[in-house]
């Protein structure tokens, strides 16, 4: 059984429609690129699976639930761990604070404290610079160091999958090379299942794995990401020479 | 000089706890929440037993203090915690200003209820007598009320400092004050943190109650407006949201309006809320994000 499933998923913003009968489904373990062109609809979708953005039809399943018009924080408790566009460190906020955010949802389990510490502990051994900086305030991180923080916090929870949206945007290319470096070697680590959205095509083509390309709000292509990386058909996705 | 001192601090005491109570909510939701005047006045009237008599019949009044406050207390988070799941629960997708009227309109909801039970007529009680008594410090003749003020607001500052620095449910709320949105997608819930903020800013309504009703001795239907404007002014001076802002804008305001009071030539005290306002437009003309802005609304325009 797949860890996600959507289907027929439409998402509209008043008249916009953004998303148009897109379905596809993640196996757990799977690492798939989400790719394509500005205002194709990629990250419409990623914010539909966690939850704040609702979706017109269709639906989601997530881990054997129905997901869909769930709260946030309830898919959230199923696994689904985001990161968002831009970020969103909680700048106020100290670095070590920031990953604790997210342990909370496990309160109720018995020993959620020891095993929160056990992955802090893990989560530092992976980024040491955000040990060093864990009683810094959040805000203050460089941009690549914020993109360290929200992995680390996504990863506290202990979720059965990562969502990623666009980890290279507004980054230097050297730190970009870190970050996926970092993510590579995580998904080995702990067998995690990983959907990242980017705009190019070329980090899926580098990483491998599966890739699917939207535009226009639906799914043009699904495929593995070296195969399609080199066929003239992600040309004719990007820049649409089948319209003109 | 000292006794200057003492009344701006207590005064400034005041306005800090009532801007708390707004800076609160709104960091967790974006709602400006003008019923918290009259949650104030409710707490207030809970004290006695409804009637429409001149005459007021002390009912909870009567209670030692130690089980006083605490009964204010839980009065003042009952009933912002109903509000909120009443009445704000079904706007939280609205915009902030439809928010806003809807808290208006919850306010004089509230105020009519108690007109309803109470008339309009002020009542006066008396309420903790002893701490009329005059005490003194330095030379100062002070009311002991005003110290205790003074002491508890600063017992009430650093509780809710510890509280929001050093449990789990005060860095879940920082964190929804600062990103609602991430906080639920780390698995906050929602309705806890938002009712933790409504419970926390009723108990403070609850607390200005106390104080303003043993220091008047006159309970009035009116007297959480009052106070609720120039707190309104304190969050708004001290940056929408920061709670930190609104403590230290809530003093200086208190400083400011005492400060004039003396100051002004004696012609110009009965206009002093006028000069005290024209500071206000001052501070905002130079500082329009406020004095410490907040990070959750500076990003988020």
């Amino acid at each position: 059984m797949s860890l996600v499933a959507l289907s027929d998923i439409t998402i509209r913003y008043s008249r916009l429609t953004a998303v148009r009968d897109v379905s596809f489904s993640m196996d757990e373990g799977e690492i798939l690129f989400i790719t394509g062109p500005n205002g194709a609809g990629k990250s419409s979708l990623l914010r539909a699976i966690a939850g704040v953005t609702p979706v017109a039809s269709g639906r989601i399943d997530f881990a054997g639930h129905e997901i869909t018009g769930q709260a946030p924080e309830n898919i959230a408790r199923l696994g689904f761990s985001m990161v968002p566009e831009g970020r969103d460190v909680f700048g106020s906020l100290t670095t070590e604070e920031n990953l604790l955010v997210g342990t909370g949802m496990h309160a109720r389990d018995r020993g959620w404290r020891s095993r929160a510490a056990s992955e802090l502990e893990a989560v530092y051994a992976t980024f040491p610079m955000l040990k060093e900086r864990r009683h810094g305030q959040a805000g203050l991180l460089s941009g690549g160091q914020q993109q360290m923080l929200v992995i680390g916090r996504a990863l506290m929870t202990n979720p059965r999958l990562v969502a990623i949206d666009e980890p290279s945007l507004g980054l230097a290319p050297n730190i970009n090379d870190q970050v996926y470096e970092r993510l590579i070697a995580l998904r080995a680590q702990r067998q995690l299942t990983l959907l990242i959205v980017e705009q190019s095509s070329a980090w899926a083509m580098m990483v491998g794995g599966r890739m699917i390309l939207m535009r226009g709000g639906q799914i043009v292509l699904d495929g593995d990401a070296r195969t399609l990386g080199n066929g003239e058909a992600i040309q004719a996705a990007y820049f649409g020479y089948e319209d003109h | 000089m000292l006794q200057i001192l003492f009344d701006a601090l207590s005064l400034g005491s005041l306005y800090a706890l009532g801007a708390l109570g707004i800076a609160l909510i709104f960091g967790v939701m974006r709602l400006v929440n003008f019923a918290h005047g009259d949650v104030i006045a409710f707490c207030v009237f809970a004290l006695l037993w409804p009637s429409t008599d001149a005459m007021a019949i002390v009912f909870a009044g009567q209670l030692p203090w130690y089980l006083l406050v605490p009964f204010v207390l839980l009065c003042g988070a009952g009933l912002s915690v109903l509000c909120e799941i009443v009445v704000f629960r079904r706007f939280r997708k609205a915009n902030p200003a439809t928010m806003m009227i809807a808290s208006f309109a919850l306010g004089f909801v509230i105020r009519y209820f108690l007109l309803m039970l109470f008339s309009s007529r002020p009542k006066s009680i008396s309420l903790l007598p002893e701490l009329s008594q005059p005490v003194e410090i330095l030379g100062a003749r002070l009311p002991l009320l005003q110290l205790i003020t003074i002491v508890a607001t600063m017992v009430i500052l650093i509780g809710l400092t510890l509280f929001l620095r050093q449990t789990r449910f005060g860095l879940e709320m920082r964190a929804a004050a600062e990103n609602f949105s991430m906080a639920r997608m780390l698995g906050v819930r929602a309705n806890r943190v938002i009712m933790g903020a409504f419970a926390l800013s009723g108990a403070l309504a609850a607390a200005i109650a106390l104080i303003f009703g043993i220091q008047t001795g006159t309970l009035d239907i009116q007297m959480g407006a009052s106070i609720m404007l120039m707190a309104f002014i304190a969050t708004v001076i001290g940056g929408l949201g920061s709670l930190g802002g609104a403590v230290l804008a809530g003093f200086l305001l208190g400083a400011a309006s005492v400060i004039m009071q003396v100051m002004l030539p004696i012609d110009a005290r009965p206009f002093r809320d006028a000069f005290v306002y024209g500071a206000v437009i001052l501070v905002l003309l130079f500082r329009p994000q406020g004095l410490i802005a907040a990070r959750g609304t500076k990003e988020r325009v």
